[in-house]
């Protein structure tokens, strides 16, 4: 098992035919991923990385049963993009687009849930189940499948909790990065429920960082909920109040948000909190190997 | 991003939304003319991005004519604390005629990240450090989620004002919530807003926020900008698609992501040391990217090492070892450089650097790089 995507996931590229979206596409399809399609508006009838290209979503769900969408559309259409992949009926949906306006994610997370879809980002770098399933833009050849599930609030900062796992001989059930945004369609208590749920799940390692505080209230469901060891660092202890720190999410402000109360709600919830990110897969390791 | 309030109490009047008369002033040259055309007494605000300006001395009252032209001639030109660029020389200063209040409010409507949505917050407590307010009479503030069903009619009657004056108010935040909606403001903030003798009800003061991503489609909010209210290096990053931001620490560092850059931030700190900056270079730069990022890191005088930390999934290893190497050749830099480079490429990278005939220390992962900063 594994939690969101596998082997049977069907999926396509809304902005398929644009650089990075066709990039993707092909990296994803080349890890194994089902990539049965592909919409760009007006290029439908068109064929790229051996997959049809339909003008709509609710086309690619008529023709090629896609269950799974990833968004590579510019920021001012994202929104758009998300709305009508959960219109159309697609249950899990991919929004890797960064910079999209806070009130069109507002409109776009109330038709997501009036949809009964799921939607993993926006800015985000997407999801993983190694040797099943890649719908996402991290670099493929880090993962190694086995038992340790990983959330986190960033992208190249997984890839390296993800590396460095992997350098000690430890694999990942399914790795994912919720997004950077003050906006995000699915939230660290969604992923923990899984993961909890999941049999394949030994361990979890999540990773916050400043900003929000999404981290305190996994925390709370951490203690009540989670059975199975939780990891976790924090991003952004030497970050300063008032400055955004890249994501638009990442802020310390009025004194709220940052990495010491969330450090601090983690451990008194019984979760291990790693202070050093060097020393994150170590870390797991050694609970692993207690287990 | 920010205005300043004389700018927000334009998009205020567009709005329908009542402020005090008032006049912009930006040359000494001007203070008597523009003074002479205004009812006394006044109010002297100098125009900087920065909160609790009154404490710093930059909102003064004048009585008459003689004390405002003093007044206005000491905060022109004077030198403001501001917490976005450190000490401020005011350019610009708004001058406005005096209200007679009865009773100051606290309104503003913001993004409530908590809850997704907007949020109304309202308060008697006016003209105070809202913060503070929460924290010592938490009654004292009301707060409101605005969705399809909302009315702010009911919570301002709970605030004890007659139906006329609820009314007005009512009406100021309907207005408030257009221009929220229609600019992508993720706060307007009133502070104080005013209930005049008479019966009015003016903003005196005001601030709006907007949010960056939503600006290209609001030209006219992009022409507000003051980028004399910017740190220099940052504006200069933003111009070249950089994510940086200055920070007070000694050793630069350039980081492709926005949490990696801050988990290097934590780790320099860890090894002793603060960053000098967060530098998010993206992830599809090329050399040439590299190149002027690095440029713009080694501008900034403080820095005794520079600590370079790539984990290229998008980003290639060889481009930024090129982009380095270039920008180092071309530069003369006697600062120490340390490079960890993991991912796509890092091989052909490692090689470039190698090659380079230049001095660099390659780390090979971050318990190194601990090592090596601390040595500095």
């Amino acid at each position: 098992m594994s939690i969101f995507i596998n082997k049977k996931t069907r999926l396509i590229v809304q902005g398929i035919t644009g650089k990075e979206g066709s990039f993707h596409a092909r990296s994803c399809q080349e890890y194994g991923t089902q990539l049965v399609g592909g919409v760009t508006p007006k290029k439908g009838g068109e064929e790229i990385l051996g997959v049809p290209v339909f003008n709509s979503v609710k086309e690619a769900i008529n023709e090629v049963q896609a269950d799974t969408s990833m968004i590579f559309v510019p920021a001012r259409f994202a929104a758009g993009a998300i709305i009508e992949a959960a219109e159309a009926g697609i249950k899990l949906i991919v929004c890797i687009t960064e910079g999209i306006p806070i009130y069109d994610m507002m409109n776009a997370k109330k038709a997501v849930q009036l949809n009964g879809a799921r939607l993993i980002g926006p800015n985000c770098p997407g999801l993983i189940t190694p040797n099943e399933a890649k719908v996402g833009i991290m670099p493929s050849n880090i993962h190694k499948k086995g038992n340790v599930g990983v959330i986190s609030r960033s992208g190249t900062l997984t890839y390296e909790a993800v590396y460095q796992l992997t350098q000690l001989g430890i694999g990942q059930s399914t790795c994912i990065g919720i997004g950077g945004d003050p906006i995000i369609g699915t939230n660290f208590i969604d992923v923990l429920r899984e993961f909890q749920m999941d049999s394949e799940t030994k361990a979890i390692c999540m990773i916050g960082e400043i900003g929000g505080s999404a981290e305190e209230e996994a925390a709370e469901y951490i203690k009540n909920n989670i059975t199975k060891p939780v990891v976790s660092f924090i991003a952004g202890l030497s970050a300063p109040e008032g400055k955004r720190m890249g994501h638009a999410g990442a802020i310390i402000a009025g004194g709220k948000g940052t990495a010491s109360s969330k450090m601090e709600a983690l451990t008194s919830c019984n979760v291990t909190v790693c202070r050093n990110p060097a020393n994150l897969g170590i870390t797991i390791k050694n609970i692993i190997d207690k287990m | 991003m920010k205005i300043h309030e004389y700018q927000a109490k334009e998009l205020f009047k567009q709005y329908g939304i009542k402020v005090p008369n008032s006049k912009l002033c930006e040359r000494r040259e001007d203070i008597e003319t523009i003074l002479k055309t205004m009812k006394m007494p006044c109010v002297i605000k100098a125009q900087v991005h920065s909160g609790a300006r009154g404490k710093a001395g930059g909102v003064k009252l004048a009585a008459n004519y003689e004390e405002a032209v003093k007044v206005a001639d000491s905060i022109l030109g004077m030198e403001l604390k501001s917490k976005q660029a450190g000490l401020k020389k005011v350019n610009k200063i708004l001058i406005e005629e005096g209200i007679d209040i009865e009773k100051e409010l606290y309104l503003s409507l913001t993004f409530d990240r908590a809850n997704e949505s907007i949020a109304m917050i309202v308060s008697t407590q006016g003209g105070m450090d809202i913060e503070e307010v929460a924290k010592n009479s938490p009654e004292k503030i009301y707060t409101q989620q605005i969705g399809n069903d909302f009315n702010p009619i009911k919570i301002i009657e709970k605030m004890g004002f007659n139906e006329d004056i609820s009314e007005k108010i009512a009406n100021i935040v309907k207005k408030l919530y257009k221009l929220t909606i229609e600019k992508d403001a993720l706060l307007v903030e009133i502070n104080p807003l005013v209930i005049t003798k008479q019966n009015e009800v003016i903003a005196i003061d005001a601030k709006i926020n907007f949010d960056d991503n939503a600006l290209f489609r609001h030209e006219e909010i992009l022409l507000l900008k003051d980028e004399s209210e910017e740190n220099p290096l940052e504006l200069q990053a933003q111009k070249e698609g950089l994510n940086y931001i200055k920070l007070d620490g000694t050793i630069g560092c350039m980081v492709n992501g926005a949490g990696l850059a801050m988990a290097t931030m934590d780790v320099i700190r860890i090894a002793g040391k603060e960053a000098a900056n967060f530098l998010d270079v993206g992830g599809g730069a090329g050399s040439e990217k590299i190149e002027k990022a690095f440029r713009l890191l080694i501008s900034d005088k403080n820095i005794e090492a520079v600590f370079i930390n790539i984990f290229g999934g998008i980003l290639r290893c060889d481009f930024l070892a090129e982009g380095v190497k270039n920008a180092i050749q071309n530069l003369n830099i006697n600062v120490a450089v340390i490079v960890r480079m993991e991912g796509t490429n890092k091989e052909i990278g490692a090689k470039i650097l190698n090659d380079s005939g230049l001095k660099f220390t390659v780390v090979k992962d971050l318990n190194e790089a601990i090592e090596v900063i601390r040595k500095i």
